[in-house]
């Protein structure tokens, strides 16, 4: 799986750094850096995040399978 | 009609997020007819924006930015193949394989390039790099987790004060070069660059101002730079941040109105023939495009945004698949960011658009604050660092068109014991780095066009 937060929208809440430490952390005060790939065992914590987020600016899936279309 | 607007064959020719965004855009307005999307990187659509925070510190690998998909387009994805041009009359997009694909409707998302440096040969150097692809960002992560002595960094836009940033953050040395006189001053004006400048040196930056790198020294391997003011930079490895170039060579002969300020469109996203009359069948979104913005005097925007991509595609599918009474126009007010040196500085408007700036809240001292953009009494940008919770409000300044200074509202203080002071936009010639929003009008009394 593969997140990517929509930082034009994120404003530095902070709920996901919370919820899934391992995946989200601040940077400074309030830049948002994120893990861009989320292994298994992180997925489950990285959908609470983007449940929480108050801005909803974190996006969760698979990326595009070319062959799959 | 609307239903025959909901079939047919869709190409878009761009494979990242604004062509990922329309895609999936289009299937979620009832597109049920044959969709191809054309991408000549032979990556799936990928994000860039962590290839110069989180690649380069270390903390991600190039190849896990895929983007994550909302729906699935259920297109027929044309990786690692080139658009080579269009016929507009015959209605197809030829491919640099030979091949040629009909289209009833065709999106351009073909965004832009980093600027080579000019000279080939000093570019091709070992060591010397751009950042725009994932292959930059392998390459370029891989010499600085070699532990270089010193990396040059040409030019002082966001990418390369990126790049400086988590350079230092790596503990590496590194020099700055910006023709102008600070970085970021040709996105943010003269206050808000001086508190760049501050950042850059607090944090441990070489930073030369003033000053054009004349030539790139090395015997295979870049081993230093010549600058204008005499002095040679010692460095074995060297980014070179210019800016962006727009992928619209492929056009040259399609009789678009393509050039290198972008394909011009409507609000609507409807692309411009050479002759300045609309099509109806050719959409554009994202960096390529330049559209007219109402906000900031019906000047055709060029914005090289992440939010903007997104939203500019949404519009494009949007009224790729409706008819004309139900089309929308792109009137999003622009928004970018920057997480440099510790600080998330965040943009709204065009604060190149502008005469005068106010603090509207915190100081340049507490390194928080908002500063408030107008041109002509009235707001038209704000910039906020690390108060980003604030920027929704002057956003909605901007968009009703505000007094500048602007009322009491979110300020932390008289408005009125602040004085404007000039917003000190310069010329974009004159930098190194490349606007990130370019305006290519004109107006009267202040020549604001680049390229």
């Amino acid at each position: 799986m593969r997140t990517v937060v929509d930082l034009t929208r994120c404003q530095g809440y902070a709920q996901c750094v919370f919820l899934a430490p391992e995946m989200f952390e601040l940077h400074g005060e309030e830049g948002l850096l994120y893990a861009t790939a989320v292994p298994d065992d992180q997925v489950e914590r990285v959908r609470q995040a983007a449940a929480a987020c108050p801005v909803q600016a974190i996006l969760l899936g698979e990326e595009v399978s070319p062959d799959g279309r | 009609m609307a239903d025959d607007l909901k079939s047919g064959r869709i190409v878009v020719v761009g494979a990242s997020l604004a062509g990922l965004r329309a895609a999936e855009k289009l299937r979620e307005e009832g597109f049920t007819g044959s969709l191809t999307v054309v991408g000549d990187e032979p990556h799936v659509p990928y994000d860039r924006p962590p290839l110069s925070k989180q690649v380069l510190l270390g903390q991600a690998t190039a190849d896990t930015t895929e983007l994550p998909v909302r729906r699935n387009a259920d297109a027929e994805w044309r990786l690692g193949v080139r658009a080579t041009g269009v016929d507009l009359t015959a209605k197809r997009v030829l491919l640099a394989d030979g091949e040629s694909l009909p289209y009833d409707r065709l999106l351009i998302t073909t965004g832009t390039r980093a600027r080579p440096w000019p000279n080939p040969e000093e570019a091709g150097l070992a060591g010397v790099f751009t950042l725009r692809t994932r292959e930059d960002a392998a390459g370029l992560s891989e010499r600085l987790s070699a532990g270089p002595e010193r990396v040059l960094v040409i030019g002082a836009g966001f990418t390369g004060s990126e790049i400086a940033s988590a350079c230092r953050e790596r503990g590496l040395e590194v020099t700055v070069a910006e023709r102008g006189p600070a970085p970021l001053v040709g996105a943010l004006g003269g206050t808000l660059s001086k508190l760049a400048a501050v950042m850059h040196r607090n944090h441990g930056v070489d930073l030369r101002t003033g000053v054009t790198v004349t030539a790139l020294n090395g015997n295979g391997a870049f081993t230093g730079a010549q600058l204008s003011d005499g002095s040679r930079v010692e460095a074995d490895v060297c980014v070179v941040a210019l800016g962006a170039v727009r992928n619209v060579e492929w056009l040259a002969d399609s009789g678009l109105a393509a050039d290198p300020r972008g394909i011009a469109c409507d609000a609507g996203c409807r692309a411009f023939n050479m002759y300045g009359i609309v099509t109806d069948d050719v959409f554009v979104a994202g960096d390529v495009s330049r559209f007219p913005h109402p906000l900031f005097g019906y000047q055709m925007l060029s914005l090289e945004h992440w939010g903007n991509a997104v939203e500019q595609a949404e519009v494009a599918a949007h009224n790729m698949v409706n008819p004309g009474p139900l089309r929308r126009p792109h009137l999003a007010v622009p928004v970018f960011w920057s997480t440099q040196f510790g600080l998330n500085i965040k943009s709204v408007g065009v604060p190149t658009y502008s005469d005068h700036l106010v603090i509207a809240q915190g100081s340049l001292e507490a390194r928080r604050l908002a500063m408030v953009y107008g041109f002509k009494g009235r707001v038209t940008a704000a910039v906020t660092v690390d108060m980003a919770k604030s920027l929704d409000y002057y956003r909605h300044l901007i968009e009703t068109g505000a007094p500048f200074p602007p009322p009491p509202g979110a300020a932390d203080r008289p408005i009125a014991a602040d004085v404007p002071v000039p917003s000190d936009v310069p010329d974009p010639s004159v930098l190194s780095h490349g606007p990130t929003v370019a305006l290519t009008g004109h107006l009267p009394d202040r020549r604001l066009t680049v390229v």
